[in-house]
């Protein structure tokens, strides 16, 4: 494959052609970022997270959904795109209700760790406390829309890996919200395989294991690349 | 010791709506409170001072809790007028926490209503004491969203280690500069 030479912050690189940013700045081992994105799901860029500053380009682009090209010149962490990221973080605890002291993936949770990275003390926004619901129709697994960022890798997962696509986004605005099947209680939806991993990749505690209680979350999303690796091996789709 | 020339500084201690754990976390620092002791006097304090009113001219203020109430508001203005560094101490203080999770009835009488009539055993009555017993407010909300405030220590609670990162530089007259999982961590 033609190989693309690009320059990130002050490292030349070249990767294959049909790379996106976020593939190279990870290979070159320049930290970025990321929520939505998940190794092994498509990439949607719902997050914003990955944002990065592309000589050139007046708006910030979102690495993982961002072709490399030749001579490309990228920049990842400008005061700007510093101050966007930890705004960002801000109006996702404020638009929810997280309280990591009695979350069940307190000490487990990207978005926890994603506010230490962004040296977010508190939240200069204000706190929306939206009246939100708890899904606890699934006779294993449950789902916190107070603890729900909208991610969409539940969505994905269950989609592109497992094939069922039980969940979807419903709603527009402060009311979107991720739906199980024609938004009916997650118990009722016959497409449910019990396979559990939306519960593995997701970022949060939104989706958990009903028997776990505060603090006892504790999933591996990374473990979807095992799985689909041995899928390639045995030359499954 | 090498700071008598320096006068003590006045500290004070604020227990809003929380649970006092951020208080027992304080306590935690052990040994270290006798220094502390020594550096700054602590002219208010629900642990460690007899006194019923907000002093003035206090230097350092850890307050802890969220704004639930119209006694959390009016202690929390006079905190705010008399006191020079205002932290706010823990998660309840900078976010509402679990105090702000009646905020999701969206308002006091529905929170009223579920505590005092929906969950009652049989004497279902709404309180009403006024002048004895506070009212709440519509929403529990973190220190910042109402009063200017200087230094931020997240946690639940903040734990005595990282209760001291942040006063050793008070003590001395500067900023603490809190980063990283051990010291900003929510949770």
């Amino acid at each position: 494959m033609t190989p693309c030479r690009l320059r990130i912050d002050d490292r030349e690189l070249a990767i294959a052609t049909g790379s996106t940013v976020l593939q190279a700045a990870r290979q070159a081992g320049i930290p970025l970022p990321t929520l939505c994105q998940l190794d092994g799901l498509s990439a949607v860029g719902a997050c914003r997270l990955c944002l990065v500053e592309v000589e050139g380009q007046g708006r910030p682009q979102a690495a993982c959904v961002t072709a490399v090209r030749e001579g490309m010149r990228v920049h990842t962490a400008t005061p700007r795109l510093q101050e966007i990221r930890r705004t960002l973080i801000e109006l996702l605890f404020t638009e929810g209700n997280h309280v990591c002291a009695i979350c069940v993936a307190n000490g487990h949770c990207e978005l926890q760790d994603l506010a230490v990275q962004v040296g977010m003390d508190h939240s200069r926004l204000p706190y929306r406390f939206p009246q939100r619901s708890v899904d606890l129709s699934h006779p294993q697994f449950g789902l916190d829309h107070n603890r729900c960022i909208l991610c969409t890798r539940c969505l994905r997962v269950c989609d592109e890996v497992e094939g069922a696509h039980v969940w979807d986004v419903g709603w527009r605005g402060e009311h979107c919200r991720i739906i199980a099947g024609l938004d009916q209680p997650w118990g009722a939806v016959e497409a449910c395989t019990h396979c559990g991993k939306c519960v593995e990749v997701c970022p949060t505690g939104a989706l958990f294991h009903r028997a776990d209680s505060s603090e006892e979350k504790s999933c591996h999303p990374e473990r979807l690349q095992a799985l689909l690796q041995t899928r390639q091996r045995r030359g499954q789709p | 010791m090498s700071n008598a020339a320096s006068p003590r500084l006045r500290l004070a201690t604020v227990w809003l709506a929380g649970c006092s754990g951020c208080h027992m976390s304080f306590l935690d620092l052990d040994e270290w409170l006798l220094e502390l002791a020594e550096r700054a006097e602590i002219v208010y304090s629900p642990v460690a001072s007899d006194r019923k009113v907000y002093p003035e001219n206090v230097d350092i203020a850890l307050v802890e809790g969220g704004v639930a109430n119209t006694d959390n508001l009016t202690l929390l203005r006079q905190v705010r007028a008399n006191s020079t560094v205002l932290v706010a101490f823990g998660d309840c203080a900078l976010t509402a926490n679990v105090p702000g999770m009646r905020n999701r009835l969206q308002g006091r009488e529905p929170v009223l209503r579920r505590a005092y009539l929906e969950l009652a055993d049989g004497t279902a009555q709404l309180p009403n004491a006024p002048g004895l017993v506070p009212e709440l407010l519509e929403r529990v909300l973190p220190l910042h969203e109402l009063v200017p405030v200087e230094v931020y220590l997240p946690g639940c609670p903040p734990s005595a280690t990282r209760i001291r990162a942040a006063l050793e530089p008070l003590l001395r007259g500067e900023r603490p500069q809190l980063s990283g999982p051990d010291q900003i961590r929510f949770g």
